[in-house]
């Protein structure tokens, strides 16, 4: 599997990069090359083995269903970017 | 002082031979002097502050081992009222609003923090040179990388800018450039230490742990770090032994088990006779030695190279100029001010991962790549269940070279490369460990060992007992 | 001479098709729903930050929340608790190993750029609820699934010029998301299966079912195809319904407008649409004009969930009677038809103060028909919940006594229940002071029927004369002597003795 010009353009709208078209012809062929190196893994027979989403062997832990969290809006208020009263703001969405 | 461990420095506070205050100042003196480019930020005056802290505690004996001892905290750490980058011009503005748990635990020492360490943006590569704050030289030799991604800890400790630094491993970022270094550094098994407020990169991988002198100070810092918390789920609920208890046992009868495809092509001539020599000198203590094999771990790199980017490229969405950190000069509308914010906010090596993650889990994708690279996860440490039931510990080269020169590897895949022996431990989830063994070129040249799950005692054990036969780990570099 | 020319109204052919399109086309419409539920624990599913409705903007989202770096999730254990609750009161197959995953997106509400949801393996499995038809028969429609995951904060677009707003304070509230199969076939159907789901999730006390809050929102699948077709019409997804009313506006608007598109050649876009109720159109979302790609993955910050037996045998036996079961006990047990048991057991706050009336001693059936008849109709006009009713139980219960033991009649009890609603006292205290007891002494009674007999002389004569009819009339005159008090069979009765 390769990419071409137009995926690496979809791919990077999808993770919301900009890829400026100076960059697109370097990068195609880096990704190339990166996938080119997981295509190793196709020789493995993995017909019966089960995916291993995480290293331990362990449940979910539940926990108390309980407030513990208290109002700490001004502290974060005050590393955000950009804020009106008490909100986060971003330029105007179009629903 | 510098040249003292945290065991030593420990003794000398405690006997008042000097403060803490002075201490930190001798060391905040080194770093102000120092052009290893090792620390992101250096945070006098919390540090002297700390430190006035801990001679209070210090002269009414209420501190611990551990009170006083100044340190360099990775800048992957969250720390509340400091600047928090992992190496990002996406989090150069983040000033934490809260401490990690790792944080925390040190701070409940009274313990002194000097600064934040340089690292690899997001904890991504293995040379230290994808840092915004540009890159970390090696003290060994100031035209080589000090390895990655915690380069700027393995130099601060290498170059005796502090005592001792944390560091965090998801593919051998602790292992790696303690090797390149020539210091000691572990990973412990996941799940050991929590990763609550350590900065994300690939969430199933990752593990913090500490970089030191010693092996027995390892120990220490571990006794201080590890445990249960309740903020992460992946934490586990285990006891955590003392681990300075075990390091004297002797370890005659330990079987070692060497994997033969650790020493296939690929790996520098110097660096295996260093290893072959450093595993006679575990024979002449008595351990056991016999050649096993991990056949899949020679898959380990395009098995990583999926799961990593997979995770890193969803923990990294949260980087969108909304809340905090890096937003773009007068965003024209919402698509405009994510495009931008993380374009002109993520470096390319970290770009190159979102790429890849993004791509391996869209539709159509996901079997080939990330479920693919999940199954032969397991295979990998299948390999190790087995080797296990044979073997005590696991013992082989950290990194196929020694440190190389800044800029002499500018191909990403063959920066992958560079973590052919260390990815494996981190896709089982089993500690690993990385000791000073020798020099080759006048650099240093890491051994790595790797152990059976929550076995972090043998491998500080046989490691310190190597450091009692050996003295690789207290060779300086030149003018320190 | 001109040519006459005959011209059709400018109507059109598709206009006279879509008025006879119900018998000319036979369509058949396929709706299936995707109900949000909030639970409502005290704190969210990742995080203990409080769950609380109306705080002031992001001072109930905390670090995990808004997604800082560095920042775990881990899991509510009432929330698991709640869903489990769900799964076994629709019978549902539980999944006792599920897990959670990533639903990647950006959007500037989802702070984390993803959501955590459960895909795969959700931890409810199919399950199955009755519904009544308008037929009077029930159906029933299948649960696909019923998954938890994290809901997101809220943006606000019209606080502040040139800046959309982001409030998130509901970021990682828990919610349980229920998937029925696609069986019902009208707007209505879709509406009946809605309030079951909206009365079970109250019953067990997962959910408060408030709409307008949004702790129960619901999104509609809607498709039509030919009658008689197996296979599935393209489907749109309807957005934004917080009502049941517009839950059903919306699905009758939707499907005509599918209709529309069908009939004339089109094809239907596979889309989610917004529903505007004060326009009562639906209309599609541009912003997702990108294909969605999700990319679910498992997230690696949480483990797989794994539930045991003895939690599912503990939970199953803490439930409490659910709506089907005290429907047919109603029947049963009060003899009430099955129509009243229905809507009496609809929401668990009526078949409670219905129940309260009835261990006071009320009659059952008088008793269902004053809840279903004044009191509804009473708490509707001035949109009060029964919880906060200004007549009690018992307070009702005590009027129906009245009226069951002839102290007053049925109309004049409506009367006594104004002055109820309206805090003029308990029942007996208005009955007495407004001297409204019905007359029960006969010879008064008899004394004035046979004044009105004498100065009506003419009707009389009618009514011997054949017209029987007339004998409303004496009862009404009687009535009004009396200004309602006399008990109307005693009435009659003695009009027909009088009058033979």
């Amino acid at each position: 599997m390769s990419l071409n010009k137009e995926q690496v353009k979809e791919i990077a709208q999808l993770a919301k990069l900009s890829i400026n078209d100076s960059e697109i012809e370097q990068s195609t062929i880096e990704l190339n090359n990166i996938l080119s190196l997981m295509a190793e893994l196709g020789k493995i027979d993995t017909d019966h083995v089960e995916p291993m989403a995480h290293p331990l062997e362990m449940s979910q832990r539940l926990r108390e269903d309980v407030v513990s969290e208290a109002d700490l809006s001004e502290e974060f208020q005050a590393i955000a970017p950009k804020t009106g009263k008490q909100h986060f703001l971003v330029p105007t969405v179009i629903e | 002082m510098h040249t003292l461990s945290v065991a030593e420095l420990s003794k000398s506070l405690k006997n008042k031979e000097f403060s803490a205050v002075e201490l930190t100042q001798h060391y905040l003196d080194r770093i102000n002097r120092s052009d290893l480019n090792a620390f992101i930020t250096v945070t006098d005056e919390l540090a002297l502050s700390q430190a006035r802290e801990a001679d209070a505690k210090l002269a009414n004996g209420s501190g611990s081992v551990l009170t006083g001892i100044p340190f360099a905290q990775k800048d992957i750490f969250c720390t509340k009222g400091v600047k928090t980058s992992a190496g990002s011009k996406i989090l150069d503005p983040f000033i934490s609003p809260y401490d990690a748990t790792l944080s925390h635990k040190l701070n409940i020492e009274n313990m002194v923090m000097l600064g934040k360490t340089n690292m690899d943006e997001f904890a991504m590569g293995s040379s230290n040179e994808n840092s915004f704050y540009g890159p970390v030289k090696n003290p060994w030799n100031k035209k080589m990388v000090p390895g990655g991604s915690s380069g700027g800890s393995a130099a601060a400790v290498a170059g005796r800018l502090s005592p001792f630094a944390t560091g965090t491993d998801t593919g051998g970022s602790i292992r790696q450039p303690s090797s390149l270094c020539g210091i000691t550094g572990i990973k412990p098994t996941y799940g050991r230490v929590s990763r609550y407020g350590m900065i994300a990169y690939a969430s199933s991988l990752d593990q913090a742990g500490p970089m030191t002198q010693t092996a027995e100070d390892a120990a220490l810092i571990l006794n201080a770090i590890a445990g249960f918390d309740e903020k992460d789920s992946t934490s586990a609920p285990r006891d955590v032994p003392d681990y300075t208890k075990s390091l004297r046992d002797s370890i005659k009868s330990l079987k070692i088990g060497i994997p033969k495809e650790f020493f296939l092509e690929g790996l520098d001539s110097s660096v295996e006779k260093v290893i072959t020599e450093s595993m006679k000198e575990f024979e002449a203590m008595g351990a056991k030695l016999q050649e096993i094999s991990l056949p899949n771990s020679t898959y380990a790199i395009p098995t990583y190279y999926i799961v990593a980017p997979c995770e890193c490229s969803s923990n990294l969405s949260r980087l969108d100029g909304v809340r905090y950190g890096y937003r773009c000069k007068d965003p024209k509308d919402l698509n405009d001010l994510y495009l931008r914010s993380r374009s002109e906010g993520f470096g390319d090596e970290v770009k190159r991962r979102i790429m890849i993650g993004t791509y391996a889990l869209s539709a159509g994708y996901y079997d080939a790549y990330y479920l693919k690279a999940q199954k032969v996860r397991h295979l990998i440490s299948e390999d190790f269940k087995r080797a296990f039931k044979k073997v005590d510990i696991i013992m082989g080269p950290v990194s196929p070279t020694t440190a190389f020169e800044l800029g002499a590897i500018k191909d990403p895949v063959s920066m992958y490369l560079a973590d052919i022996y260390t990815l494996s431990a981190n896709l089982a989830g089993l500690p690993g460990m990385s000791i000073p063994a020798g020099f080759s070129n006048n650099l240093p040249v890491g051994l790595q060992m790797i152990g059976n799950y929550w076995s972090e005692e043998v491998l500080l054990n046989a490691a310190h007992q190597f450091q009692t036969q050996t003295d690789w780990h207290s060779v300086l570099p030149e003018n320190i | 001479m001109p040519p006459i020319n005959f011209k059709l109204k400018p109507i059109g052919i598709q206009s006279y098709l879509r008025i006879f399109r119900g018998i000319i086309m036979a369509w058949e419409t396929v709706i299936g729903l995707e109900i949000h539920s909030q639970l409502n624990t005290k704190s969210k599913i990742f995080s203990g930050a409080s769950t609380e409705f109306g705080a002031k903007p992001n001072t109930q989202a905390c670090a995990v929340d808004l997604g800082l770096p560095g920042v775990l999730p881990v899991l509510n254990k009432e929330a698991v608790h709640m869903a489990l609750r769900f799964g076994l009161a629709v019978n549902a197959k539980i999944n006792q190993h599920s897990i959670f995953e990533r639903k990647n997106y950006f959007y500037p509400d989802l702070p984390k750029g993803y959501q955590i949801s459960q895909f795969e393996i959700p931890i409810v499995g199919k399950g199955a609820i009755d519904i009544s038809t308008k037929e009077g028969g029930t159906k029933m429609v299948g649960i696909t699934r019923a998954h938890l995951e994290e809901d997101a904060g809220k943006s606000i677009h019209d606080l502040y010029e040139d800046y959309s707003a982001i409030d998130l304070n509901r970021a990682g509230t828990p919610l349980l998301e229920i998937v029925s199969e696609p069986d019902m076939r009208s707007a209505k159907e879709a509406v009946a299966y809605a309030k079951k789901i909206h009365a079970l999730v109250q019953y067990i006390g997962i959910c408060d079912g408030n709409m307008q809050e949004g702790s129960f929102r619901c999104d509609a699948n809607v498709s039509i195809r030919k009658k008689d077709t197996e296979e599935l019409g393209t489907r749109t997804e309807l957005k934004n319904i917080n009502s049941f009313k517009f839950l059903e506006k919306a699905i009758n608007i939707e499907i005509e407008r599918q209709q529309d598109i069908l009939e004339d050649g089109g094809n239907v876009v596979q889309e989610t649409r917004l529903y505007d109720a004060v326009k009562d159109e639906t209309r599609s979302m541009r912003t997702k004009e990108e294909a969605n790609d999700y990319k679910y993955f498992p997230d690696p910050d949480l483990l797989p969930v794994d539930i045991e037996n003895e939690l599912l045998t503990e939970i199953k036996n803490s439930l409490p009677e659910l709506p089907t079961e005290k429907k047919n006990r109603f029947v049963s047990e009060f003899g009430l038809s099955d129509y009243d048991a229905e809507n009496l057991t609809a929401q668990k706050s009526l078949a409670d103060y219905y129940e309260a009336m009835l261990n006071d001693g009320a009659d059952a059936k008088v008793s269902a028909n004053w809840v279903m008849g004044e009191l509804s109709a009473s708490l509707n006009k001035n949109q009060i919940d029964i919880q906060d009713s200004p007549i009690s139980a018992k307070e009702l219960s005590e009027l129906v006594k009245r009226i069951n033991d002839d102290t007053i009649s049925g109309k004049i009890a409506k009367g006594v229940f104004k002055d109820m609603w309206e805090g003029n006292g308990r029942v007996d205290d208005i009955i007495q002071n407004q001297g409204l007891k019905q007359m029960t002494d006969v010879g008064a009674i008899e004394g004035i029927i046979d004044g009105i007999i004498a100065n009506n002389s003419e009707q009389v004569e009618q009514f011997k004369a054949g017209n029987t009819k007339l004998l409303g009339y004496f009862v009404g005159q009687v009535m009004k002597a009396t200004q309602g008090k006399a008990n109307p069979k005693q009435v009659n009765q003695i009009l027909n003795e009088k009058l033979s």
